[in-house]
């Protein structure tokens, strides 16, 4: 029976407590921010607009997340270009 | 003058109450004045876990009612001189306290007793508001699983929203055998969470069930695994250093001769 223990934690990829880790801090990091779902789609699409005046962007594999790195959290943002534009829209005031 | 702690959690089930109980009673064991208060104003339950439900004339809403006074309303312990009671009402809900009636309560608590305990509603809604109003310091108890632990870092960011920094922890319910296969939380983990100082680890312990069947809190029995944990987090509070019993999760190598050792 014990050993049956053993082997089932050899052959697991992770444990669920480490599951239940990670979920926990990356709700967490919404839940501390105050960030609510809805205000992260907003953003993204504030961010795509603005960067768009500036690149051609590729919203194929476009990733953008809130990461944590011990204390800090970070916005993380991957953003594919496929060209630049010559001139930036003028749009800035 | 004493000092008084919120017990709280957020989420509701993980043992507020059975902490609360257990911890006063560790407490007085150890010498020192203290009264539990239950701030569950319509579903009072502290006073039927620690046997004293018959006790209860008096609630919390008669003193600030001015029906009698907080000395006449406290109900002394069976067992401990040390130890009181202030119950709830049950027929009132907690919107007919305030905020600043708890604060004097407690004032005027603190005053006579070294600990002032206060039982805090589930939630964080005006019975938590109620519950943290008059405390100094705030004991947040979580189980080691998501909800808890999510519910935990809620209620922990809104103690320190009300400038109540001086926070402990304590992992209630704790499964040493699930911990071992990976399958709980173990208190590093819950700490590296919620990052806020740990006082206490409690077993999962069925005497804790069998002593609120009683009514007879737990503490007083040396016997029981959860007893003993009771006792070490009564005195980590009072300042003694003692360390945290470990409960992890063994590496393969370590396990594996465990495993052998036990087989």
């Amino acid at each position: 029976m014990k050993l049956d223990n053993l082997l089932w934690r050899f052959l697991r990829r992770e444990s669920s407590k480490d599951v239940a880790k990670n979920r926990l801090k990356l709700v967490l990091i919404q839940d501390r921010m105050g960030i609510e779902p809805e205000t992260m789609e907003i953003l993204k699409k504030d961010l795509i607009a603005l960067l768009s005046r500036y690149f051609e962007i590729s919203k194929v594999g476009l990733q953008m997340d809130l990461h944590r790195e011990d204390e800090s959290i970070a916005l993380v943002a991957n953003v594919p270009i496929t060209s630049m534009k010559i001139r930036p829209d003028a749009q800035a005031s | 003058m004493g000092k008084a702690f919120v017990v709280t959690s957020g989420k509701g089930g993980v043992g507020k109450t059975t902490v609360t109980a257990n911890l006063g009673t560790a407490l007085s064991v150890l010498g020192k004045t203290v009264v539990v208060i239950d701030a569950d104003i319509g579903l009072r339950n502290l006073d039927i876990v620690m046997g004293l439900e018959s006790r209860v004339v008096y609630t919390s809403m008669d003193v600030i009612q001015g029906n009698c006074d907080l000395k006449k309303a406290l109900v002394k312990d069976r067992r401990s001189e040390n130890l009181h009671l202030l119950a709830a009402s049950q027929k009132d809900d907690k919107t007919s306290i305030q905020p600043e009636q708890m604060r004097k309560i407690c004032m005027e608590l603190k005053e006579e007793y070294d600990f002032v305990l206060i039982d805090s509603p589930a939630g964080i809604e005006q019975g938590f508001q109620n519950a943290a109003a008059g405390a100094d310091a705030a004991v947040v108890v979580t189980t080691p699983d998501v909800a808890a632990v999510r519910d935990a870092d809620r209620i922990i960011g809104l103690l320190q929203q009300r400038d109540l920094n001086d926070i402990s922890l304590i992992i209630n319910r704790l499964d040493q055998a699930m911990v071992k296969r990976g399958d709980m939380m173990d208190q590093e983990d819950v700490v590296d969470i919620l990052s806020v100082r740990l006082i206490g680890v409690i077993p999962e312990d069925d005497a804790v069930v069998v002593s609120s069947n009683r009514g007879l809190p737990l503490a007083l029995e040396p016997n029981a695994m959860a007893a003993r944990a009771f006792k070490r987090v009564a005195q980590r509070l009072l300042g003694e250093e003692i360390p945290i019993p470990e409960f992890r999760e063994p590496n393969w190598f370590t396990g594996l001769i465990q495993r052998l050792l036990n087989s």
